[in-house]
């Protein structure tokens, strides 16, 4: 499965500005340090922002709805119960605040699918954060490794992530999933699943950072670092590794939101959660038959993936234009318009 | 160059030994090849348990078992000797056998999916760059951005449920409410109104004369009874042949270049004249016939272009060669549409022509069109599923890049040389913007034949991603160790390709020696 990440991004600052900027030049950046411009970028960006907050939302009502680790939630009913049908198993929800018994409808067997829905959103983003985290480390730790120290470790930790890269991720996922079932049975499911997933998601994220170092090793700063007799760890994590955060922070962010659909369409064909738990991707393949007579259990599952997943790359997509300082400001029809009067 | 070459194949050589044993050990580790037998409830089950044990030679370990299936398979390397042996599956066929299958089959459905990616998402990317933050340009973003955040299993399911099944019922009784056709319209004029440039008072009139123009189209087809009994005709094709025409020249010489303009216009001429004389031949068409044909028609632009002169022929050639390509597209859709009725009574396909499973309608025979229609209507969905996951990615590329070109130096130069604005983008910038794009195009070929797993799942369609799924919920060993052979060899070769692409296009690459 190829997914790749887009790389450009839409800005919606005010296009008042003509010609290339940059934002140390910029005049309302003066003074202010990296970290502040990086803000103040992402917090100007509309949509970033509203996915941020549409993405929390979907966190707080996917953790504190069903409950999580134990911790009951506030709503009456869980995944597995098995209840009287209500309204013929149909949505009762009517309005924001009227939610009725079942909101979202119950399935063929009864279970109310709201809590069905929120279990499964929270599976998956336990699951991708745990993919996000894992993978940005080993991915650093690799591409950092390799492209500061050259050599022989960058030869062998470059071939062994081309290994890994043409193993089939369906293979790794079946493999690795059937042997937790057997070793911890169905309740570390999740977490184990991330965790395996996240060990053969790096390879990318290793290839870009160690793009990263190679550059930057060669900068004038390592070289003063070097003289003053700063060691090979504080030069890779004190001198080098903010410069390349900004890299660091957009792909794994980018490699997140492919980690939702990554889990979903493994489960759908069987090779990632399995029942008795519940993943969003598990649900639609359960009641894709019944399109036909009961078409919102296709529906409210597959619209949490696609709003998950639309959040987290539109705030990649924020981050990487607050990161990038390179980004520029262009319109052909304003270099047209510039240029009109100049010809005239 | 060579050297680089050689190393980078050698080392791909190791590479595919050890995740080969690493697959073989992960494929052996992840279930029980017997578990079904043992659920059985078959008198001679224990028989059976001994059959598949001595069959996948379950008593060897996992680790040593790899180097038997190893040996097999470096047979294939040596030419000639027909000696390739990749083990057989669980059900006893040769896995060459059902490979070359499945590859078959994953290549028709692909490659179409791939070529129209490519083309769709690089005119967007390009179109939105030179539009950037319009309306368009935010409509396309938001929309590549949908089409990446949808799961595709989800997609296919939807495709599958209103584009198959609702329009067949739609094929039953060919009729179009009216509250639809305003849908449609107001939609057509609403993507017109943003493809129209700034004023608004342009967007207006786009948006009127989409709206109209579409609504008109539909009444007509509907009121003719189109659907039921398309086809393109001698007077629509050369409307479109005209416009294919000047499309072409607009964008690849200008419209003040007369000479590719009347040249282009003498291939439309010419493709009318073989509307009529090639049809009778078409009755017999095969696949090379067709290849043929379109060779004859590249030949003859190109000699219509260098008769016509003038001082670039290569300009009035290649948009001639061009616009011949395309009328010869449009008279075998014309013939395709033709062909559509019969296809749709045929009793294999009982009027519903859109299919939601397999790669063919099983006993279906007929004539070359009658196949090609089937082909189409059974890849229609899933090439559709697979373009609009993969369009998001080129889209974004292609408008970065542009982005990135038309900032450069040269660029200005360009304007300020006082060319116009078709040559500083097609010339100047389109083809530097491309350049990225080779190195994710040649990725993506890569990925390829292994790529469309979840696709193939849904459409039941028996490709390699299938083949692959089937073998491994079976635990089938050489089967998967197949597929990974090609999938991974694939991968590895357009990674060099790539890489050596790249440097060969942009000089300023230099591969290490």
């Amino acid at each position: 499965m190829s997914i790749q990440t887009p790389s450009d991004v839409p800005s919606t600052e005010p296009g008042t500005v003509t010609g290339p900027v940059h934002p140390e030049v910029e005049p309302e950046a003066k003074g202010l340090s990296q970290g502040q411009i990086v803000r103040k970028k992402f917090f100007d960006n509309t949509a970033a922002i509203i996915s941020l907050v549409v993405f929390a939302v979907i966190f707080v009502l996917a953790f504190s709805s069903v409950g999580f680790a134990g911790i009951p939630g506030w709503w009456k009913y869980n995944h597995t119960e098995f209840l009287p049908l209500v309204n013929g198993g149909a949505p009762t929800v009517t309005g924001p605040f009227s939610w009725g018994e079942h909101p979202f409808g119950q399935d063929s067997i009864g279970r109310d699918y709201f809590a069905m829905t929120m279990r499964g959103t929270q599976n998956s983003i336990i699951i991708m954060f745990i993919i996000g985290a894992l993978a940005g480390l080993v991915g650093v730790i690799i591409g950092a490794c390799s492209g500061y120290f050259r050599g022989w470790p960058e030869a062998v930790l470059m071939r062994f992530t081309d290994v890994i890269i043409i193993i089939p991720v369906v293979l790794a996922a079946a493999t690795l999933g059937e042997g937790v079932n057997r070793l911890v049975g169905a309740g570390a499911q999740i977490w184990l699943l991330g965790l395996f997933l996240g060990l053969v998601l790096w390879t990318g994220l290793a290839r870009l950072v160690r793009g990263e170092f190679l550059s930057l090793r060669e900068r004038e700063f390592v070289d003063a670092a070097k003289i003053a007799g700063a060691s090979n760890t504080r030069i890779i994590f004190k001198h080098i590794l903010p410069n390349a955060v900004g890299v660091i922070i957009v792909n794994t962010t980018l490699l997140m939101s492919s980690a939702i659909l990554l889990e979903t369409a493994l489960s759908y064909i069987g090779f990632g959660v399995k029942a008795p738990d519940v993943s969003l991707g598990l649900i639609i393949s359960q009641n894709q038959e019944a399109f036909q007579t009961r078409p919102w259990l296709f529906w409210f599952p597959g619209l949490f993936i696609v709003l998950i997943c639309l959040c987290i790359n539109f705030i990649g997509d924020g981050l990487r234009d607050a990161f990038d300082p390179r980004q520029k400001k262009f319109s052909a029809s304003r270099a047209k318009e510039s240029a009109k009067p100049a010809a005239a | 160059m060579v050297t680089y070459i050689v190393r980078r194949l050698v080392t791909a050589v190791l590479i595919l030994f050890g995740a080969s044993f690493v697959v073989y050990q992960l494929t052996a580790l992840s279930g029980d090849p017997l578990e079904d037998l043992r659920a059985s409830s078959a008198p001679n089950r224990d028989e059976l348990i001994q059959a598949r044990t001595e069959l996948l030679d379950l008593n060897t370990p996992a680790p040593l078992r790899y180097f038997g299936w190893l040996a097999g398979a470096a047979k294939c390397i040596v030419p000639f000797a027909a000696t390739c042996d990749l083990g057989t599956s669980i059900q006893g066929e040769a896995v060459t056998t059902s490979l070359s299958r499945a590859m078959g089959n994953t290549i028709t459905l692909v490659t179409t999916a791939t070529i129209l990616a490519i083309i769709i998402g690089i005119s967007l990317g390009i179109i939105t760059a030179l539009r950037q933050y319009s309306g368009l340009d935010y409509g396309v973003t938001f929309m590549s951005f949908l089409f990446f955040s949808l799961p595709i299993f989800w997609l296919a399911v939807l495709l599958k449920e209103f584009g198959a099944i609702g329009f067949n019922n739609f094929l039953d009784d060919p009729d179009i409410p009216p509250s639809t056709i305003a849908v449609v319209a107001i939609a057509s004029g609403l993507i017109w109104a943003l493809f129209a440039s700034r004023s608004w008072k342009r967007k207006g009139i786009a948006f009127l004369l989409g709206a109209v123009v579409a609504a008109a189209l539909l009444f007509v087809l509907d009121l003719v009874g189109w659907f039921a009994d398309p086809g393109l005709g001698p007077i629509v094709i050369l409307l479109t042949g005209v416009g294919i025409a000047f499309g072409i020249v607009l964008l690849t010489a200008g419209l003040r270049n007369r000479k590719a303009l009347y040249s282009s216009l003498i291939m439309v001429a010419l493709g009318l004249v073989a509307y009529y004389v090639v049809n009778p031949i078409l009755n017999a068409a095969t696949v090379w016939m067709i290849i043929l044909l379109a060779i004859t028609t590249v030949l003859v632009g190109m000699g219509v272009g260098f008769a016509m002169g003038g001082y670039d022929r290569g300009q009035s050639m290649r948009a001639a060669a061009l616009t011949g390509l395309l009328m010869g597209l449009l008279i075998v859709v014309d013939r395709f549409m033709v062909t559509w009725p019969s296809y749709v009574d045929n009793p294999r396909v009982r009027g519903r022509p859109i299919a939601t499973v397999g790669a063919e309608t099983p006993g279906l025979e007929g004539t070359f069109w009658i196949n090609g229609l089937d082909t189409f209507t059974h890849l229609l969905l899933p090439t559709l599923a697979l373009l609009l996951a993969s369009l998001a990615s080129y889209s974004r590329y292609s408008r970065a890049s542009m982005l990135e070109i038309m900032n450069m130096d040269y660029i200005r130069t360009a304007r300020a040389k006082g060319l116009s604005e078709r040559t500083v983008v097609m010339r100047h910038a389109f083809r530097n913007a491309l350049i990225p794009l080779a190195t994710l195009v040649a990725f993506d070929v890569g990925a390829l034949i292994g790529g469309a797993i979840i696709t193939e799942q849904v459409f039941a369609f028996a490709g390699m991603g299938q083949l692959f799924v089937q073998a491994l919920q079976r635990t089938d060993p050489d089967p998967i160790m197949g597929f990974f052979l090609v999938a991974g060899i694939l991968a590895l070769v357009f990674n060099l390709v790539a890489d050596v692409a790249y440097s060969v296009l942009d000089p300023r690459v230099r591969v290490k020696a």
